[in-house]
């Protein structure tokens, strides 16, 4: 159930099916349809070139044209170049060198350097136990060294007191200086943005490199990064050998297809992605998922995640009971409801479910909020008996609720019916078992 | 998909946005269960693991001479009297690689090839045509400019999304409202982000604007009504208001947005007159789905393209200008305080094709 690429695949060996065998030749037609939805999620041109050219050629030598769904196979076969090109596997910082540790971040202006530092000192500190020192470098723009400075306090990490009229040199030097004396065995160096064809501020970082050998010097870029990714990519590897990647704002719902660009130039591993505008919210690169994103496939493990984190065992056990055995009420509903309201709006929910993103696109984002709203209120304005047991809403309670919660009886009846029948599908697909979700979506391994 | 849009237009959003707001509720639901059931049966399974580089040599070599040899090969083909497919092809690949994007440059091809039959030259078409396009959207968003009542100022209200240079593109503004002696008042509605408030206070001392400024931390609307009404009793000649950088797909930031502008409309009626979305020129295709959230949200009358001093030519803003009859009004071409210009159509078409420099050393 691939959306978008998928469907162009399918119609594109449709019409080809009627003429009978597939042959090599038709390859080219659906390889363009894999050009076009790359070139759509911002992958860079000459990337997307090779990719496909190898996608063609690897493709041949394998069963993909005698294949009965020949575009599911050939999505399955790309989904898995897409991984095996990003890096197969979740990057994991190896910080088993002497202390103290240097990071250094560069990157373009406005990439999120500065946020994605605080960032990750705090996610050394609690998730690898380290003890972090943020330096910041960036002289150059406005109150750069007091946002820092505020993040530090805020997070409640140390911060280097970096003069504004000092050399990023100097203080770089210093706030290694500062680290080792203190007893820090991690730093952090918050560097200015910077264009990399300005050759002047390209040298400032490779005199910085040279000056505190950074165990890694990680190139911050933003997802929503268009073609230019490979000139920037190239411009920061050229001078200073990136050793890693951070990709911000993934929050956001760019297809991302830098994540992939970057990677080609660099071969520098993604470590982290930002998704969000919290401290903690710097996530592992996880390339299954981001090859999902880029083909425009939703984002079902994150969705899982998501959930995973707000619901316990055992809410998840009784629901779960409940769901089987159809014991599921209107009260559990609202329960569920409030749960969902936490994980995020329903734009952003909807943009995870692979097939929903297209529809979430074309809705206004706050239609389905408000209509989360009034089902609510709907639900509110119900007594306990009902929610227990919705078979005894007749007309004259269906007239009360609607009164109480502000909507009409019509209103009230609808979402009765939606609420029966939406039920009933989702009890299907608790049954098939933990893979049913998997096959469903031919996103969930196993 | 057609299915799903047939269904939906019958039924209205609003009926389609209940149904998948239950959908969501009980997914929730199943999803918490199949996951659960899952780590259970596997293990929790652990992500972490070697970094496994896989490195793509042929793709990397390939790379740089692509990029390079680009450019070089459309200019004379763009000056050539007729075209072939190998021309189009070249055309299509440069437009693609400034970000213009797949259905603009398909437009922009079928106008080249439509001219060429008509005996005009592919490189006098093209520009004519993208300019055609941004004049297009000037015209449309001048059409609608309102322009303020006697006695109150000019307010601007800048947005856009993180790191795209909002601050910084207000400081350029300010400096150049004050250069053409217009007194300048710059709001700092930003409260989120750490020292956005210093910064705004850095160009503001810079420029020679006044400033309106609370706590960080504090209500943007709150500052925005403070800032209409020094703006008024300063009689400030314009006000621009600066706002925190926010993903268009935060539907609670977008809220709160909305709340700003109301703020500003009933303290200065027909305010804010101009709304300006800041773009960043390296953005991709994301760029219009943001232009067009925030415009169906707060009504953005014009554009602001940054950071065109770099490698990227910032074709995005033509798909935006096309699709949504958006002005550009101003680019920033570096980080000086004159480094803000008015948008001029036909440079930005022609740097749209120019040929591209190598970044860095080889």
């Amino acid at each position: 159930m691939f959306d978008a690429l998928g469907d162009k695949l399918e119609q594109v060996f449709k019409r080809l099916r009627g003429h009978g065998r597939i042959t090599e030749g038709h390859m080219t037609e659906a390889l363009r349809e894999v050009r076009m939805a790359l070139l759509e999620a911002d992958v860079a041109l000459p990337v997307v070139q090779k990719f496909t050219e190898s996608i063609r050629e690897r493709a041949l030598g394998q069963e993909v044209l005698r294949s009965l769904t020949p575009e599911q196979h050939l999505l399955k076969f790309i989904h898995l170049e897409l991984i095996k090109t990003m890096g197969e596997q979740a990057a994991v910082l190896d910080l088993g060198v002497p202390p103290p540790v240097a990071i250094m971040l560069v990157g373009l202006q406005g990439s999120g350097k500065t946020t994605s530092s605080a960032k990750l000192a705090r996610h050394l500190k609690s998730e690898r136990g380290r003890r972090p020192y943020l330096v910041p470098a960036d002289v150059y723009r406005p109150a750069a060294i007091e946002q820092l400075t505020a993040l530090g306090r805020q997070l409640g990490l140390p911060v280097h007191p970096s003069a504004a009229d000092a050399t990023p040199v100097d203080l770089a030097r210093a706030g290694m200086t500062a680290a080792r004396t203190a007893g820090h065995d991690t730093v952090i160096i918050d560097t200015a943005g910077r264009l990399h064809i300005d050759e002047a501020l390209m040298d400032e970082l490779v005199a910085i490199k040279a000056a505190i050998t950074p165990k890694y010097v990680f190139l911050v870029a933003d997802a929503m990064t268009g073609q230019d990714a490979v000139n920037v990519a190239q411009g920061f590897h050229d001078k200073l050998a990136i050793d890693g990647v951070i990709l911000t704002k993934l929050d956001g719902d760019a297809r991302g297809g830098a994540a992939l660009s970057i990677r080609a130039v660099t071969g520098a591993p993604i470590f982290f992605v930002g998704m969000g505008e919290k401290p903690e919210a710097l996530e592992a690169f996880h390339p299954d998922r981001m090859a999902s994103r880029i083909l425009g496939q939703g984002d079902v493990l994150s969705l899982i995640e998501k959930v995973e984190k707000a619901y316990d065992q055992k809410q998840a056990e009784a629901l779960e009971k409940k769901l089987r055995k159809n014991e599921f009420t209107l009260e559990d509903f609202r329960d569920q409801l409030q749960m969902v309201k936490k994980l995020g709006s329903m734009g952003d929910l909807l943009g995870m479910i692979p097939g929903m993103k297209k529809l979430a696109g074309k809705m206004d984002p706050g239609v389905a909020d408000h209509e989360l709203k009034r089902i609510e209120a709907i639900i509110n304005s119900m007594t306990k008996e009902e929610r227990r047991n919705d078979a005894i809403l007749n007309g004259s309670r269906r007239k009360r609720i609607a009164l109480g919660s502000g909507t009409n009886v019509a209103d009230v009846n609808r979402f009765l019916k939606q609420y029966a029948q939406t039920k009933k599908m989702m009890k299907k697909f608790t049954k098939m078992g933990p893979g049913g979700l998997g096959r469903l979506t031919n996103m969930l391994p196993g | 998909m057609q299915a799903w849009q047939r269904y939906a237009d019958g039924l209205g959003w609003a009926t389609i946005a209940g149904v998948l707001a239950i959908v969501i509720v009980l997914v929730g639901a199943v999803v918490a269960v199949l996951a659960r059931r899952r780590r259970a049966a596997v293990g929790v399974p652990d992500s972490s693991g070697p970094a496994v580089a896989r490195d793509l040599p042929g793709l990397r070599q390939g790379l740089a001479k692509t990029r390079a040899g680009m450019f070089q090969r459309i200019l004379p083909l763009l000056g050539r009297q007729r075209l072939d497919a190998e021309a189009l092809g070249e055309i299509e690949a440069a437009l693609l690689a400034a970000d213009v994007g797949i259905e603009t440059t398909q437009r922009l091809l079928a106008c080249v090839q439509r001219r060429d039959r008509a005996g005009a030259a592919p490189r006098v078409a093209l520009e004519e045509e993208i300019v055609a396009i941004l004049d297009a959207a000037k015209r449309a968003g001048d059409a609608g400019r309102v322009t303020p009542a006697d006695g109150t100022p000019l307010v601007l209200m800048v947005v856009g999304v993180n790191g795209v240079g909002k601050t910084t593109s207000i400081g350029k503004l300010a400096a150049r409202f004050v250069r053409n002696g217009h007194r300048t008042l710059l709001v700092a509605a930003d409260t989120f982000r750490a020292a956005a408030i210093e910064q705004l206070t850095v160009w503001a001392e810079r420029s020679g604007a006044d400033l309106v400024r609370q706590e960080h931390g504090g209500d943007p609307g709150a500052v925005a009504f403070d800032g209409m009404r020094a703006g008024m009793a300063r009689k400030a000649g314009v006000v621009i208001v600066d706002t925190a950088g926010r993903l268009h797909t935060k539907s609670n930031l977008l809220e709160e947005l909305r709340k700003v502008r109301r703020v500003i409309a009933r303290e200065i009626p027909g305010a804010p007159h101009e709304t300006l979305l800041v773009v960043d020129a390296v953005t991709g295709q994301n760029g219009l789905v943001q232009a067009r959230a925030f415009l169906d949200q707060i009504d953005i009358t014009g554009v602001i393209l940054t950071k065109l001093d770099g490698t990227a030519r910032g074709g995005i803003v033509l798909a935006i200008a096309g699709g949504l009859n958006l002005p550009i009004r101003y680019i920033g071409v570096g980080e000086g305080i004159d480094d803000l210009r008015e948008f001029d159509a036909r440079e930005f078409a022609s740097a749209l094709l120019a040929p591209t420099e190598e970044p860095g050393s080889p």
